[in-house]
C-alpha cells in the first residue's frame, strides 16, 4: 500500500499518525465518563471555551496549556454557579458561558497574532504536527491514562452512583473537577488533530458507539479507546490520499463506526431490536 | 441501651424555604426505625441531612456517638429507584461488588475474595442467578434487592434506605422486610422512610413521625395514635373534610 510506504519515508506523517491515535485514545477513554455523566454538552462548552487561555497563553509567551485549563476551569465553575444561583436551567447556563469564551477567543486569537492561526485551532491540521506537538501529546495522553487507571474504582462509582460515593466520603466534587481538567487537557492535545469545533465529536461518538456493544465500564472504554484510534488512522489515510481536512474526515468515521453500531449491535442495535419485537408479536398470537 | 442515633435541634433547607424544623430525637441500637409522615414532610431529607448528603442550617447529628464524617464507613444508604441510571454499563454482581469499595480504600481493587463475597450477598437477596445480567433488565422489586444486596456488601453498623418499596411486587417486598428484620436482630439500625400507613405497624419498632417538624418519635405504638396522626396528615384531612369525605 502506497500509504504504509509514505508512513515510512515521510516524518511529518509519522508524527500525524502518532498524534492523532494517541488523540483518539484519550477522547475515547474520558468520553466514556462525559457521556455516562450527562456533560456531553459541558463536553463541548469546554472545548469551546478554552480558546481564550490559548490566545492569552500566547500574549505572554507561556505554554498554552496553563491558559487553556485556566479557562477550563473558569468555564466549569461559571456554569455551575449560575445554574446554582439562578432560576436558569444549566443547559442555558453552558450555552451563555461557553459563547461568550469563544466569542472573546476568537478577537484575542485575531489580536495575539499567533503563530497558529485560527482557522487551525478551530479545525485542526494533521498534517503540520511538529515534534514538541506530538510530545506534548503523549505525554498528555500518558497522564490522562494513568489517572484513570489509578483512579478507576472512584471514578466508576461516583459515575454510577454519586449519592453513594458521597455517602461514603469521596470527595465528589473533586472528582467532578478532577475529571473537567482532564477533559480540559484532552481537548488542548486534540487541537491540532480535529480542532476545537469537532473535538466533541472525539468523545461523544466513539464513546457512544461503544456503549452501545457492552454492559461493562472497562469493556466500554476499551472498546471507545480502539474505536477512536481505528477512526485517527482511517481518517488519515482518507485525508492525506484525498487532500481532505483530517479533523472533518476523521469525526466522519467515527460517525460511520456509530452507524454501524446503532444498525448492528448483537444487543442494543435497531435491526436486531426490531427483529426481537417482531418474534414476540408474532409468538404472542 | 445504648443510642444508635441522636439528632437534636435539626433545621435544614432547600433554596430558603425550611423543609425539616428543628427536629430532635434518638433511636436505639438493634431497632428498625420508620421515617413516615405526608407527602413532603422532608423524610428524605432528615435522611440525607443525617448522613451529610445535605448541608445541615443548625443542629447535631451523632451516630454511635459520632459525627457523620468519622463513622461514614459503617454507614450503608440505599437511595430511592429514581435516582439510579439503570442503562449504567454495570452487571448485577458488579453492582454489589461497590459495596466492598468503601472499606478498600484508594489504590486497591476489588478481588477475588470481594467478587465471591459480594456474590454471597447476592445468594442472601435470592438474585444469584442474575448476577450477569445488565442492571435495566431487572423487575423494580428485583432491582431493590440488589441494591439491598450492595448494602449487605457494606458490612454496616446503619441502613438507610429512602422509600425501598415504592413500585415493587409483593414477593419482593415481603423478602426485603425479612432481611431488614434479620439485620436488625443481628444488632444493628436500619432506619427506612416509608409513606404507605397500613403495614407501618407489622414492619418496623419504632417510627418519626415527621411533618417539617417533629409531631412524635418511639415506639410504634406511641406514636400510631390517632390524634398525632391526625395532626401530621391534617393538610390532608382538611381537604378531606372539605369535600365531605372526612368525618
Amino acid at each position: 500500500m502506497a500509504f504504509i510506504n509514505d508512513i515510512m519515508h515521510y516524518e511529518f506523517l509519522q508524527k500525524a499518525l502518532i498524534t492523532s491515535i494517541m488523540v483518539g485514545i484519550i477522547c475515547g477513554a474520558i468520553g466514556c465518563f462525559i457521556i455516562l455523566r450527562g456533560l456531553a454538552l459541558m463536553g463541548d462548552a469546554i472545548s469551546h471555551a478554552v480558546l481564550p487561555g490559548i490566545a492569552l497563553s500566547y500574549m505572554f509567551g507561556i505554554n498554552f496549556f496553563y491558559g487553556a485549563v485556566l479557562f477550563g476551569l473558569i468555564t466549569t465553575v461559571g456554569i455551575g454557579y449560575i445554574s446554582q444561583n439562578s432560576r436558569i436551567k444549566s443547559d442555558s447556563s453552558i450555552g451563555i458561558v461557553f459563547a461568550a469564551f469563544f466569542a472573546l477567543g476568537v478577537i484575542l486569537i485575531t489580536k495575539a497574532q499567533t503563530a497558529t492561526d485560527l482557522t487551525q485551532i478551530l479545525f485542526g491540521n494533521v498534517l503540520s504536527v511538529r515534534s514538541t506537538d506530538m510530545y506534548m501529546t503523549l505525554g498528555v495522553g500518558a497522564f490522562v491514562l494513568i489517572v484513570i487507571v489509578v483512579f478507576y474504582k472512584e471514578l466508576l462509582i461516583s459515575t454510577f452512583d454519586q449519592t453513594m460515593a458521597a455517602a461514603y466520603g469521596l470527595p465528589t466534587k473533586v472528582i467532578h473537577y478532577g475529571l473537567m481538567v482532564l477533559l480540559t487537557l484532552t481537548t488542548v492535545a486534540s487541537l491540532q488533530t480535529v480542532g476545537v469545533v469537532l473535538v466533541i465529536a472525539m468523545l461523544i461518538t466513539p464513546a457512544a458507539t461503544a456503549y452501545l456493544l457492552t454492559d461493562r465500564l472497562s469493556t466500554m472504554i476499551f472498546l471507545a479507546m480502539f474505536f477512536g484510534a481505528t477512526s485517527s488512522v482511517v481518517g488519515l489515510y482518507f485525508s492525506f490520499e484525498y487532500n481532505l481536512a483530517s479533523g472533518a474526515v476523521i469525526v466522519l468515521v467515527t460517525t460511520i463506526l456509530f452507524i454501524i453500531a446503532f444498525i448492528f449491535s448483537p444487543k442494543y442495535g435497531l435491526l436486531w431490536r426490531t427483529l426481537r419485537i417482531k418474534k414476540q408479536k408474532a409468538t404472542s398470537y | 441501651m445504648e443510642n444508635s442515633v441522636i439528632v437534636r435541634n435539626l433545621h435544614v433547607s432547600y433554596s430558603g424555604n425550611e423543609v425539616v424544623r428543628d427536629v430532635s430525637f434518638s433511636t436505639q441500637k438493634g431497632r428498625l426505625v420508620g421515617i413516615i409522615g405526608p407527602n413532603g414532610a422532608g423524610k428524605s431529607t432528615l435522611m440525607k441531612a443525617i448522613l451529610g448528603l445535605i448541608p445541615k442550617d443548625r443542629g447535631d447529628v451523632r451516630l454511635y456517638g459520632n459525627p457523620v464524617k468519622a463513622i461514614q464507613k459503617k454507614i450503608a444508604y440505599v437511595p430511592q429507584r429514581s435516582n439510579i441510571d439503570w442503562d449504567f454499563p454495570i452487571t448485577v454482581l458488579d453492582t454489589v461488588v461497590l459495596g466492598t469499595y468503601p472499606h478498600l480504600g484508594f489504590f486497591h481493587r476489588p478481588k477475588k475474595k470481594h467478587k465471591q463475597f459480594a456474590y454471597e450477598c447476592l445468594e442472601k437477596v435470592g438474585m444469584a442467578d442474575y448476577a450477569k445480567r445488565q442492571i435495566s433488565e431487572l423487575s423494580g422489586g428485583q432491582q431493590q434487592r440488589v441494591f439491598l444486596a450492595r448494602a449487605l456488601a457494606q458490612e454496616a453498623e446503619l441502613f438507610f434506605l429512602d422509600e425501598p418499596f415504592v413500585g415493587i411486587d409483593v414477593a419482593s417486598e415481603e423478602m426485603i422486610i425479612h432481611l431488614l428484620k434479620d439485620i436488625r436482630d443481628s444488632g444493628k439500625t436500619v432506619f427506612v422512610v416509608h409513606h404507605d400507613l397500613s403495614k407501618v405497624e407489622s414492619y418496623f419498632d419504632d417510627l418519626i413521625l415527621l411533618n417539617k417538624e417533629l409531631i412524635a418519635s418511639g415506639s410504634v405504638k406511641s406514636v400510631l395514635k390517632p390524634e398525632l396522626m391526625t395532626k401530621a396528615y391534617q393538610s390532608q384531612f382538611s381537604f378531606l373534610n372539605h369535600i365531605g369525605v372526612g368525618s
